[in-house]
């Protein structure tokens, strides 16, 4: 009898683990690395993580939507280099010597930013809509984008690194709210997105035909919902999502190239998918993908500080990404 | 050796919430044609599955050749000399014949290399038993219906098989395809391989078998000598049943009409056409018919996932193009589907989220975002009215019983308050008692002034439940009772009233 309720207490001790597991290798990680490493917990440190999450956390961010409905987006990483190399075009200084267009005056920033934002939902938009009317399966259609996009951003850059730019650019990248160090503007605006994510996805009708389509297509359309224009949105909306990134990636490098944004979108995908979203569809929460896409930076960071030579990050961060989704099938293997 | 090539004793079978299969027995002569017959959902089927190792039984015991054996799966079946040619049929089109009749069994020259040659050559052979052209690398895609089937009993003979079960095998052949295939069964009979038959056609049973099993809701009611019986016998032992208090009493009083459909006909020439009826305010009209007569095919046309060639709805007077489920949500109309996990429920979403999917547009705050509190309170409502029993409203849908997903299903649509309810299968996989409440839920609706149109392939539920019943049969409606003439034999007599060849073509 006492056997049977330790085990009982037992499993429940294993779920609970197993289910937050993301969550406690992520306290677990700090907590081993801060101790052998004193160094790793200060101000320093979490700026770090911040910057280099921010844009990550944005493209994660578009990425979800695609995911949750059953679908993909591999053209994000290369939105994301098109929408730097754009940006980096129209914000270099004017006194700078290997100028694209020598004669372009200075323009407002947030013209560009707005100009890049609208350039990569147009080419979301036309993702979503060859996979509504089409019919042409997520994976390619993406696939296709990613390529085309790479082609355009050859053909606009002539293949140049662009530099130069004006410190009101360079500065969204590296400054900080009121100058404090934990406060960095990329965090802030990161934050934000996640905040309208967050919102959008929980708060909306949007959002509820968003769940609804990844969690069963068929009844959805059965249910009334317009499944061609919301999966339209969706892209759209990730492809704002990467012009932003680009933006402030651009800045964030203080140049750029056609190779930046190269594999973004499997990062991000991983990210989201050990963050919870479930490529099954129909389940995804933006805590989740922050988590998830944390986990990447902090595992990089804390192998840094232990001294360990970087290209072994890579072997752990793949075994990371299997181990999270299996251990999150789990879940949807026992209702079975 | 024993008498019987095969006994199934005292088979029990439950899926969630239904039990399928009730100790039923089923004794089996080499050599023969045994006829198995009962109405949709009897259990016929689920006992094949049991028997292929597609199901593993509860209980029971089969014994082979008077040995006990068990059967795992399907290729164990197989490799046992058991043989099945299925209702749905499930084979691969991009494929050849040959890759389709072989597979799962290649034969090999060197390990794990096809020998294709001898893979090729013994297909044609047996292409040519079955009266198809030898042509085993042809893709099986390109086949018409009635040629696939006949491969898949290709199939069945190839590996064989000493029993081959055949679930409604002639539902797509031409008559002088049936008379082909009654020629291949009488010289599989002749080789002693016995034959488990399955049909709903009367006039085949007599014609072909020795032995005839009639079940019923997932009992054995007897076996007899085909020669015993006649058709009348047959319908009455498959449907005669004692009819308790099992519906609730109808109060309503069906008013004028609602909505007419003259000649409505899809654009596939298999499917539903022809089809003129008219529903009344507060009507509960039933649908009834066998597999395969296209009643949810006829209800997805009317609610505009498929598409039609002609004919018309009028809805309230007024004729309507439905070319979308939107346009028959906006027109008041609402469809609970008959597949409740494909197109029904949204498994993993909330009950709340479920509930709300439907009219979500009913509940925007400063037209951006929608009003949490307001569908709360919709939800709460709905729950507390329908009595679904869940232990909140974001526990997700898919932890809940048949029965209360259904009710939740049926909370989405009234959230729309539409006039007409399309109803297909309403309590397919749900408990007795629960089924006592869906009844109680229609009649209520009805008696509200919604119109209902009702299907069901448990001959009883209509009785009890509709004001008329509407039959139909391969496509066509066959004919409309109602009052005395809504009795079992008279609808099933509608039911199986199927073209001749001469009026096809007329």
């Amino acid at each position: 009898m006492l056997e049977a309720v330790k085990g009982v207490q037992g499993k429940k001790v294993i779920n609970f683990l197993l289910n937050n597991a993301i969550i406690i290798l992520l306290v677990a990680i700090s907590i081993v690395v801060g101790i052998l490493r004193p160094s790793f917990f200060s101000t320093l440190t979490a700026s770090n993580l911040m910057r280099n999450t921010a844009a990550r956390f944005i493209i994660a961010l578009g990425v979800s939507g695609c995911l949750i409905t059953r679908g993909t987006d591999l053209s994000a990483g290369r939105s994301v280099g098109l929408a730097a190399c754009i940006a980096a075009t129209f914000m270099q200084r004017s006194d700078y010597a290997s100028k694209v267009y020598p004669n372009m005056g200075d323009v407002n920033i947030l013209l560009v930013l707005l100009g890049v934002v609208l350039v990569a939902v147009m080419f979301g938009a036309i993702n979503g809509t060859v996979i509504s009317f089409l019919n042409v399966p997520p994976f390619i259609a993406t696939l296709g984008m990613q390529t085309i996009i790479y082609g355009i951003c050859l053909v606009f850059t002539g293949a140049q690194p662009i530099g130069g730019f004006r410190e009101v650019y360079t500065n969204v990248a590296s400054g900080s709210l009121f100058g404090i160090t934990v406060l960095p503007y990329l965090a802030i605006i990161s934050a934000v997105c996640g905040v309208i994510m967050w919102f959008v996805y929980n708060k909306t009708a949007h959002g509820k035909y968003l769940y609804a389509i990844g969690g069963n297509e068929n009844a959805a359309e059965v249910n009334g919902i317009n499944t061609r224009r919301t999966k339209i949105i969706i892209y759209a909306t990730a492809g704002a999502m990467y012009g932003l990134a680009g933006f402030l990636l651009g800045g964030k490098a203080g140049g750029t190239s056609v190779n930046l944004g190269w594999g973004y979108e499997l990062e991000a995908i991983a990210g989201c998918t050990i963050g919870g979203v479930s490529t099954n569809g129909g389940v995804g929460r933006v805590s989740g993908i922050l988590v998830g896409v944390l986990v990447f930076e902090l595992l990089r960071i804390a192998m840094q500080f232990m001294g360990v030579e970087p290209s072994y990050t890579y072997i752990v961060q793949g075994l990371v990404i299997v181990l999270a989704v299996a251990v999150d099938m789990r879940k949807y293997v026992a209702k079975k | 050796m024993s008498e019987y090539i095969l006994e199934m004793k005292d088979i029990s079978k439950s899926f969630p919430g239904v039990k399928a299969l009730d100790k039923v027995s089923l004794k089996l002569r080499p050599g023969t044609v045994h006829a198995l017959m009962g109405e949709n959902g009897a259990g016929k089927s689920t006992l094949m599955k049991c028997l292929f190792g597609v199901y593993s039984m509860d209980e029971g015991r089969i014994f082979y050749n008077g040995e006990y054996v068990r059967i795992a799966n399907p290729f164990d079946a197989l490799r046992k000399g058991i043989a099945m040619v299925h209702q749905e049929l499930q084979p691969i089109p991009e494929r050849s014949i040959a890759e389709n009749i072989f597979c799962g069994r290649y034969p090999a020259k060197l390990p794990g290399v096809v020998d294709h040659a001898r893979m090729n050559a013994e297909t044609a052979e047996v292409l040519k038993k079955v009266g198809l052209d030898p042509e085993p690398e042809r893709k099986l895609g390109t086949l018409s219906v009635s040629q696939i089937q006949l491969v898949e009993i290709a199939r069945a003979v190839s590996v064989g098989a000493r029993i081959v079960i055949m679930d409604e095998p002639t539902s797509s052949l031409t008559s002088s395809e049936v008379s082909k295939l009654f020629g291949i069964i009488d010289s599989l009979r002749e080789e002693g391989v016995a034959i488990i038959y399955i049909s709903h056609k009367m006039d085949e049973i007599l014609r072909i078998s020795n032995d005839v099993t009639i079940m019923r809701d997932g009992q054995y009611i007897g076996t007899w000598p085909a020669g015993e019986l006649t058709t009348d016998l047959i319908i009455t032992r498959m449907v005669g049943r004692q009819m308790t208090n099992l519906f609730p009493r109808k109060e309503n009083t069906p008013g004028e009409t609602v909505l007419e459909v003259e000649n409505y006909t899809s654009i596939n020439p298999k499917s539903f056409r022809g089809i003129s009826f008219n529903l009344r305010k507060g009507e509960i009209l039933g649908v009834s018919g066998l597999v395969g007569a296209q009643r949810t095919e006829l209800m997805e046309g009317l609610f505009g996932l498929r598409a039609s060639v002609s004919g018309a709805i009028i809805y309230k007077g007024v004729k309507f193009k439905c070319s979308r489920p939107k346009d028959a949500i906006d027109h008041g109309i609402a469809l609970l589907t008959e597949d409740r996990r494909r197109t029904g429920i949204f498994g993993v979403l909330s009950v709340a989220d479920n509930i709300s999917v439907a009219s979500i547009n009913k509940f925007h705050k400063y037209k951006l975002m929608i009003d949490g509190k307001k569908i709360n309170e919709l939800v709460e409502a709905n729950v507390k009215k329908l009595s679904i029993k869940t232990p909140g409203i974001r526990t997700l849908i898919q932890s809940l019983s048949g029965g209360n997903q259904q009710k939740v299903i049926v909370s989405r649509w009234l959230a729309n308050d539409p006039d007409v309810f399309i109803m297909d299968e309403p309590t397919r996989g749900i408990d007795v008692g629960a089924k006592y409440e869906i009844y109680c839920i229609i009649a209520d609706l009805a008696k509200q002034g919604k119109s209902i149109l009702m299907i069901s392939s448990e001959m009883g539920e209509l009785i009890g439940m509709a004001d008329r019943i509407m039959v139909m049969c391969d496509g066509r409606v066959t004919g409309f009772v109602e009052g005395d003439e809504m009795n079992e034999e008279t609808i099933m007599e509608l039911a199986t009233r199927f073209e001749t060849e001469d009026e096809k073509y007329a």
